[in-house]
C-alpha cells in the first residue's frame, strides 16, 4: 500500500527553473507515466522522488510522510535507469542480490527471493552470466528484477526501455504491463514516447518546461486535451492545428481554416459553446481521422486538392491544402490515388477541438 | 575490414614491423648491457671492443651481498679448500669476506638498502593512491567550489623541478627532525606523487557513469559503501596504472634520497653510483646492484599488465 504525493514541489539548477510548483497524487498500484519533451522536467521529478535530487520547495511524501529530508537509501524504493546501470563486475545472480544484501535477510532467503524473480522474468538461466553478455532486453529483464526483488514500495522508471531497438522495444512493453499486473505496485514511469505511455499508464501526466500541463487517463489526454502542447503531443500523426474564424450566416455556422472563403460546416450551438471566443485569436485542433475525405462532391464538403499521399500500410495519410493551411486526414489504404487529385474533405464536428490561440488552452468545446 | 592488402600496403606494414623491431632494440640496449655486465667476470667488464661472449658467472652478486676487503696475502689452500663455494669467488677476485668477531659474514649495505627503496616507495604508492583516489572521487562527483583553480593549484605543486626546492625541503627536514628518516621520504614521495594520482583517478572515475553508484544509492547503500562497492572495482585499471606510476616514480627518485638519506634510510638509487668511488670501481656489482634494482619494478608491472594496457588506452575508447 503506497501512496505518493508531490505538494508545490519546485526545483531549480541555477538560474533554470525545471519544476515548477508540481502537484500529484498517485494512487496505491496506480501505474503513471510522466510523459514530455526531453527537458521538461520529468526526469528530474522522478530522481527528486527516488532521493537523488534536492528539491528547492514543497513536499514529498510517500504514505503520507514527508521524505524529501530523507537519503534515497532510506526511502525503500527502486528505479531502473535508462542505461540499466547493471555493475559490470557482478553476475547477473549478484546483481540481482545486491539490493537485498544492503539489508539484514540471511543468505537462504537472498538466495530464494533472487531465484523467485529469475523465475518470474524467466532469466533463471541468465544468473551467472555478467552483464555485458546479454542482450539489451535481457540487461532490461535483470534491472527490473534488481529493482522488484526486495518488494520496494514504489518502482520507478526512467525510460527504460528506450535504449532498445523498435521490436524488443514492443516486447518489454507488453512485458513490463504484465509484470505491473502480476506483482502489482506503484509505479513512476518516465517517457517521451507517447505511444509507450498511452498502452501502459492508468494516468498520464504531461509536463512541459517543468510545468504540469494535463493529468488524466490514456482516453482524457487523447479525447480531451487540456491545451495546443497536450493536444499535439499526443497521438500519432500529430493533430491538425490551424488559425481558424468561424462566422454564422443565414443560421449557418461555418469554421473557415486558413483564410480560405468557404468554411466548414458547423452545428449552430458552437457560438454558443465558443462563448464569445468566435472574433478571433482561435485555432482549431482535429485529429486526422476525424477530416473526412470524399472521391465526389457531397453535401457539407469541400473541394481540396491532395498534395502528398503517405501510405503506412493499414491506413495513409493525406495532406490536403486548405486555404493557407494544410489539414492531414487519415483515409484508408489507397483511398486518394494520386498527389494532385482534387477530392472533397470535411470536418467530423464531434472530433472538433478549439483552442485560444493566446493563452493555448481549449476552450472545452463538445459537440 | 577488407581483407585484401595492396602490396604497397604490405610493404608498409613490412617496413613498420623492421622499424618496430630496431626501436625495441634501442630501447632494450642498456637493460642488455646491465644485465650483461653484472653476470661477467670482473677482468671482462670494461674490454675494448666489449666481449659479448663470456663465461657467465655469479660472483658479482655474491661481492654485492657481502662486505669485503683487499687480500694482503693469498689465502693457504687449506683456507681456500675450507671455504664454501661463493667465498671462493672473492678469494677468486683478490679480496675476501669481512667476518665479525663471532665469525659471522658481515653483509654488505646493500640488502637494508633495497628494503629501504621497498619500504619507502610500496607505502608512498599506497598513500597516494589512495587519497589521490577518495579526492578524484570528490572532484568528479560533488560539485567543489573552485574546482578548476583547486585542480590546477594540485597539478601545480608538480610544475617546479623537485631539484629547486630540494635545498628548501632539506633545511626544513633537517629542523622537523626528518632528514634521513623513512618516514620523511614516504612523506615527500606521497606528495609529490599526489597531484599525479588524483588527475590521473579523476579521468577514470570520470568515465564511470555516475548512475552505478545511483542504483546503488537507491538500492539501499550509504554513499560510502557504494564508493567501495561499486566505483572501487570499477576503478581497479585506472588504480593499477597510477600505482604502477606512482611506484616507478618512487622507486627511481634519486635527487631527494641523495640529499635527504645517507644512511638509516638511505633508498638504493643513492647508494648504488655511490660504490663508484670506494677505491677502484667494479662495474660488475654495480650492474649486478642495478639488476636486482630493475626486478621489483618490472615484476609489479608485469603483474598488472593487463590493467596497465586497459589504462593506456583509457578515454580512447566511447562505452
Amino acid at each position: 500500500m503506497t501512496q505518493i504525493e508531490l505538494r508545490g514541489v519546485q526545483k531549480w539548477f541555477g538560474a533554470v527553473q525545471v519544476i515548477k510548483d508540481l502537484n500529484l497524487t498517485i494512487a496505491d498500484n496506480e501505474f503513471i507515466v510522466l510523459l514530455g519533451q526531453s527537458g521538461c522536467g520529468k526526469t528530474t521529478t522522478l530522481r527528486a522522488v527516488a532521493g537523488l535530487e534536492t528539491i528547492d520547495e514543497g513536499d514529498i511524501l510517500i504514505d503520507g510522510k514527508p521524505v524529501q529530508h530523507l537519503k534515497a537509501s532510506d526511502r525503500d524504493i527502486a528505479m531502473v535507469f535508462q542505461s540499466f546501470s547493471l555493475y559490470p563486475h557482478m553476475s547477473v545472480y549478484e546483481n540481482i542480490a545486491f539490493p537485498l544484501r544492503a539489508t539484514r535477510i540471511s543468505k537462504a532467503q537472498v538466495d530464494a527471493a533472487v531465484r523467485e524473480i529469475a523465475r518470474v522474468l524467466r532469466i533463471t538461466d541468465l544468473l551467472a552470466k555478467k552483464p555485458s553478455a546479454l542482450s539489451g532486453g535481457d540487461m532490461q529483464r535483470v534491472a527490473i528484477g534488481r529493482a522488484l526483488v526486495r518488494r520496494p514500495k514504489a518502482m520507478l522508471m526512467d525510460e527504460p526501455i528506450g535504449a532498445l531497438d523498435a521490436k524488443l522495444r514492443e516486447e518489454m512493453r507488453a512485458e513490463i504491463k504484465r509484470l505491473h499486473v502480476k506483482q502489482g505496485s506503484t509505479t513512476i514511469y518516465v517517457t517521451h514516447d507517447q505511444i509507450e505511455a498511452m498502452s501502459l499508464a492508468d494516468r498520464i501526466v504531461i509536463m512541459h518546461e517543468g510545468v504540469l500541463q494535463q493529468v488524466g487517463t490514456p482516453e482524457e489526454v487523447y479525447r480531451q486535451p487540456a491545451n495546443l502542447f497536450v493536444a499535439q503531443f499526443v497521438g500519432s500523426p500529430v493533430m491538425n492545428v490551424a488559425d481558424t474564424t468561424v462566422s454564422e450566416q443565414a443560421g449557418q455556422v461555418s469554421v473557415a481554416v486558413g483564410g480560405a472563403e468557404k468554411g466548414f460546416a458547423f452545428p449552430g450551438e458552437l457560438l454558443a459553446r465558443l462563448n464569445g471566443h468566435a472574433g478571433g485569436g482561435l485555432k482549431l485542433g482535429i485529429r486526422p481521422e476525424g477530416v473526412l475525405v470524399a472521391r465526389e462532391a457531397t453535401d457539407g464538403f469541400l473541394p481540396v486538392e491532395a498534395q502528398i499521399i503517405e501510405p503506412l500500410g493499414s491506413f495513409d495519410i493525406v495532406d490536403l491544402k486548405v486555404g493557407g493551411e494544410v489539414l492531414r486526414a487519415r483515409t484508408k489504404s489507397g483511398f486518394v490515388a494520386r498527389a494532385g487529385e482534387k477530392v472533397f474533405a470535411r470536418v467530423d464536428p464531434a472530433q472538433a477541438h478549439f483552442f485560444d490561440t493566446a493563452s493555448g488552452k481549449s476552450l472545452g468545446v463538445a459537440l | 575490414m577488407a581483407a585484401v592488402q595492396t602490396s604497397g600496403e604490405r610493404a608498409l606494414n613490412r617496413l613498420a614491423i623492421v622499424a618496430v623491431l630496431v626501436i625495441t632494440m634501442i630501447f632494450l640496449a642498456p637493460i642488455y648491457w646491465i644485465v650483461a655486465t653484472s653476470f661477467k667476470p670482473r677482468n671482462l667488464a670494461t674490454t675494448i671492443p666489449p666481449t659479448v661472449v663470456f663465461t657467465p658467472e655469479i660472483s658479482p652478486f655474491v661481492k654485492l651481498m657481502t662486505k669485503r676487503s683487499q687480500l694482503r696475502e693469498q689465502p693457504t689452500p687449506e683456507e681456500y679448500a675450507a671455504a664454501p663455494w661463493w667465498e671462493r669467488m672473492v678469494f677468486d677476485g683478490g679480496e675476501k669476506v669481512v667476518r665479525d668477531g663471532k665469525d659471522q659474514v658481515q653483509w654488505s649495505a646493500y640488502p637494508s638498502r633495497f628494503l629501504n627503496s621497498l619500504i619507502i616507495a610500496v607505502t608512498s604508492t599506497v598513500l597516494a593512491v589512495g587519497m589521490g583516489t577518495f579526492t578524484a572521487y570528490g572532484f568528479s562527483r560533488f560539485k567543489v567550489k573552485g574546482e578548476g583553480d583547486l585542480l590546477f593549484f594540485i597539478l601545480s605543486t608538480r610544475m617546479l623541478p623537485p631539484v629547486v626546492v630540494a635545498i628548501p625541503m632539506f633545511l626544513m627536514y633537517r629542523i622537523v627532525g626528518l632528514t634521513d628518516t623513512h618516514i620523511g621520504l614516504i612523506i615527500l614521495y606521497t606528495a609529490f606523487n599526489l597531484s599525479f594520482s588524483v588527475w590521473l583517478m579523476k579521468g577514470f572515475i570520470d568515465e564511470i557513469p555516475k548512475e552505478y553508484e545511483e542504483a546503488a544509492l537507491v538500492d539501499g547503500y550509504t554513499r560510502m559503501q557504494a564508493f567501495f562497492k561499486i566505483v572501487l572495482p570499477e576503478a581497479a585499471t585506472g588504480i593499477a596504472a597510477t600505482a604502477v606510476f606512482c611506484f616507478i616514480t618512487a622507486w627511481n627518485e634519486y635527487a631527494f634520497a641523495l640529499m635527504m638519506t645517507n644512511r638509516r634510510a638511505q633508498t638504493a638509487p643513492p647508494f648504488i653510483p655511490s660504490q663508484v668511488g670506494s677505491g677502484l670501481p667494479d662495474w660488475t656489482v654495480i650492474a649486478a646492484g642495478t639488476f636486482l634494482f630493475l626486478l621489483p619494478v618490472a615484476f609489479f608491472t608485469f603483474l598488472l599488465r593487463n590493467h596497465l594496457l586497459r589504462g593506456m588506452s583509457f578515454g580512447a575508447i566511447r562505452k
